[in-house]
Order: C-alpha cells, then sequence, then structure tokens
C-alpha cells in the first residue's frame, strides 16, 4: 500500500493495522525516515518537502511492486510525508511483513534505497543563512545502485 | 505539451507549470532542453548544467534521445532527494 500525504502518521497504528489477522506473518520490519536537526555542519529549522503529484505514488507503486516481485512478503506499506516539517517530526514509514524475517529486513532495506533515488521529492532546508535545497547524494546512489545486479 | 518544473529549477524559471507549443523540430527531449535554453536568461541558467536536470515524460524517467509527442506532460527536476 502506497500513501503520500501532509499529515503524520502512528507508526505503531499503522502496522496494527496493515497485520492485522494476517496470522502467516511471522516477521514485521519497519524504517521510519526522522527530520534531523542538522545537516552538512548547518542547524536546519526546519525542512520543505515537495513533490511531483501523480508521479511520485507511481514511483512508489512501482518500487512496492519490484520489493514483491523479488521476495515473499506478506503485506507492505510506504507511507511518504510532504510539505513542511520539523526537526523530530516523521518523513517517511517503510514496513515490510513476510513469512520469515530475511524477506522483511533486505525488503525493506531495498524500498528504503530505491525510494531515496527514484520518489520525486526535494527537499527544501531552512538554515541561518537563508533556504537551502538538499543535493543528491551519491552515496545513496551507490545503495540503490547495489541492488541492480541482483 | 505541458512542462512541469520543481525544486530549484521551478524557482530558477519562476513558474511550476505551463503549456507551450513547441516546433515541429523539437522531435527529442534532448532538443527540448536546447530550445528552452534559448527562451531567456532565467531558463538559460536553470538548465546550463544537464547534468543535474532529469526529465521525465508522462511520469517516467527518459534519456536525452527520448522521442516527444505533442500531448505528453514533461516534467524537468533535479536530481531527487527524498526518504
Amino acid at each position: 500500500m502506497i500513501r503520500v500525504q501532509r499529515e503524520d502518521f502512528d507508526v505503531g497504528a499503522e502496522i496494527a493495522r496493515l497485520t492485522e489477522g494476517r496470522h502467516e506473518i511471522g516477521g514485521i520490519v519497519s524504517f521510519v525516515g526522522v527530520v534531523r536537526d542538522a545537516a552538512g555542519g548547518s542547524r536546519i529549522g526546519a525542512m520543505t518537502l515537495e513533490h511531483y503529484p501523480g508521479m511520485t505514488e507511481k514511483k512508489l507503486g512501482e518500487i512496492d511492486a519490484e520489493a514483491r516481485r523479488r521476495w515473499k512478503l506478506e503485506t507492505s506499506l510506504i507511507i511518504h510525508r510532504y510539505g513542511r516539517l520539523e526537526p523530530g517530526e516523521l518523513i517517511v514509514l517503510v514496513v515490510t511483513a513476510a513469512a520469515h524475517r530475511q524477506a522483511a529486513f533486505e525488503a525493506c532495506e531495498f524500498l528504503v534505497d530505491w525510494l531515496k533515488t527514484k520518489a520525486p521529492f526535494w527537499k527544501l532546508e531552512e538554515t541561518g543563512t537563508g533556504p537551502r535545497w538538499v543535493e543528491a547524494r551519491g552515496d545513496d546512489d551507490e545503495a540503490a545502485e547495489r541492488w541492480v545486479a541482483e | 505539451m505541458k512542462l512541469l518544473y520543481f525544486a530549484w529549477l521551478r524557482a530558477k524559471i519562476g513558474i511550476a507549470e505551463e503549456t507551450v507549443e513547441v516546433p515541429v523540430d523539437i522531435s527529442t527531449v534532448g532538443h527540448l532542453l536546447e530550445w528552452l535554453k534559448r527562451r531567456g536568461p532565467r531558463f538559460a541558467d536553470a538548465l546550463q548544467d544537464a547534468s543535474v536536470v532529469r526529465v521525465a515524460v508522462n511520469q517516467d524517467y527518459v534519456p536525452w534521445d527520448h522521442p516527444l509527442r505533442p500531448g505528453d506532460e514533461v516534467a524537468l527536476f533535479p536530481p531527487v532527494t527524498g526518504g
């Protein structure tokens, strides 16, 4: 399941709703992305996440389908927020559930790596010296690339 | 053709979206980028370094030689930074 939303989310409630009554599930892995208060040596007051409505949902759906193709998952969930977020606020939730832990661990890591490099989001940070667009990181590309050969 | 701009490309160009009639000889994404750069200083500045411009046609990433059709939705944006 894919959700792109401005609102906050409750990790426990989301996992409970996703897996309720699904007794074939033996392991649940979650990744929660949080806004930091510092980046590149600057204090961050807040950040604004911009996205491309339509393409965002399409790409997240494709990434989710690819994870389901590669691993035997019972269910999965991606929630990604947009809009203005302050340090400590949650940005993204990825949940994978499977009969056994290995598929859930691997698929969750894959989903996070791929959404960072394929989902059309951009971050504008508010720093002491003014707003600053976050640049894409080379190590994010490398993290995503390592799944390509498999 | 509908054009969309995001993040600092939108900020530099000054608009988020527009509908344009492109000349018939603009047949690929690469041609479109060169044509856009000639539309004015804001476009030239925003698009000067193609290595930091990503393009999606109808919401899929495409390479520079991707062919264009009249009804396409073309989005230009920097490398993504979500997650």
